[in-house]
């Protein structure tokens, strides 16, 4: 629902990062969206691309990773990736696990040309 | 040529910078702020106004209640004389660390203990924006079906507390009651669960003995602080 915000954010941010190098041109910013970020990330894409088009030269790209959600088991400490809510620990068979990651909006990397 | 330059900064590290301003700001006044979230309708002005009436007038609590149009909530809430201030946020669907600071502004946090952030009706973005609070309550009223904790996950995983609202309601809609609250747990093993009706007070006192406990605990901080 706020992802011309957040479109907004990363652009700022990617042109942040790209500035400390003088002269170079921002070609694309990675994002890491956990499936529980609350983001759609069409909506992100089409609020990047009116977003990012420059007055002229080309826009930069946003590559996006999508991060599963992750669960952590609270008898052995495993981490693991599961779609499923409540699936058993791969390593120790318990049932007694938490959510701990899937829900992160991190901007990973930014590509510049030079 | 180009380059990849690592950055690994959460885009919205702007907000979390002001939440973390925020959260040291409470601690060293020692406020208790807690922020209140849910779909439109399920009940968030409704339990504040009864919240707000069973306390006494020398209590130091305030409320910051936001909306995308209009100041009717800030109105309901002034009647019981304790400072209230809308948010009215235009059409951004969640608050932000930085209209808190904003709506703070020149209140004296340390005539405060407890503040209720009301955040604009929506189970989704709310939930990724931090507003420097202490924990975050969800609130599910019984219309809203069972499955909404599966559907929304995210707002019942980093919820302290899944406040049940509308329970005199049960006799009229076919809501699984046991299945929601198993649903909840299933994304959140250990969330506590409160159901309370405001129509009927059923469930209130639970309510507020939570709050008391949550309060207590930033008494004793404050108590041990001035020892």
């Amino acid at each position: 629902m706020h992802e011309v915000g957040i479109a907004n954010e990363i652009l700022r941010a990617g042109q942040i990062e790209a500035a400390r190098r003088p002269g170079a041109r921002l070609v694309a910013v990675k994002v890491r969206i956990g499936v529980l970020a609350g983001v759609d990330n069409d909506a992100l894409r089409f609020a990047w691309e009116v977003l990012s088009q420059p007055a002229e030269g080309i826009a930069p790209r946003l590559d996006i990773e999508i991060v599963p959600r992750r669960n952590c088991c609270e008898a052995c400490g495993a981490k693991f990736f599961s779609d499923v809510l409540g699936e058993d620990c791969p390593d120790c068979s318990s049932r007694n696990s938490r959510l701990c990651g899937g829900d992160e909006l991190q901007l990973a990397s930014v590509e510049v040309e030079e | 040529m180009t380059t990849v330059i690592p950055v690994e900064k959460k885009v919205l590290n702007e907000n979390q910078r002001i939440a973390g301003e925020l959260r040291k700001r409470f601690e060293e006044q020692h406020v208790l702020c807690l922020n209140l979230i849910s779909a439109p309708g399920s009940g968030k002005t409704t339990l504040l106004e009864k919240t707000l009436s069973c306390f006494q007038k020398k209590e130091k609590v305030a409320v910051l209640t936001g909306d995308l149009q209009t100041e009717n909530d800030a109105r309901r809430l002034a009647v019981y004389g304790f400072p209230v201030q809308q948010i009215v946020t235009g059409s951004v669907c969640h608050l932000d660390g930085k209209m808190i600071e904003r709506a703070l502004g020149t209140w004296d946090l340390a005539a405060l203990d407890l503040l209720l952030i009301e955040n604009v009706g929506n189970l989704v973005c709310p939930s990724s924006y931090d507003l420097g609070e202490a924990a975050k309550i969800v609130l599910l009223s019984v219309t809203e079906g069972e499955d909404k904790p599966l559907k929304y996950p995210s707002i019942f995983v980093k919820a302290d507390v899944m406040v049940i609202t509308k329970i005199d309601l049960l006799p009229h809609v076919s809501l699984n009651l046991e299945l929601m609250k198993a649903n909840a747990q299933h994304v959140h093993p250990g969330i506590e669960i409160i159901e309370l009706s405001c129509k009927t007070g059923d469930g209130l006192d639970v309510w507020l003995a939570w709050l008391e406990r949550r309060r207590d605990s930033v008494r004793e901080r404050l108590l041990c602080a001035r020892s």
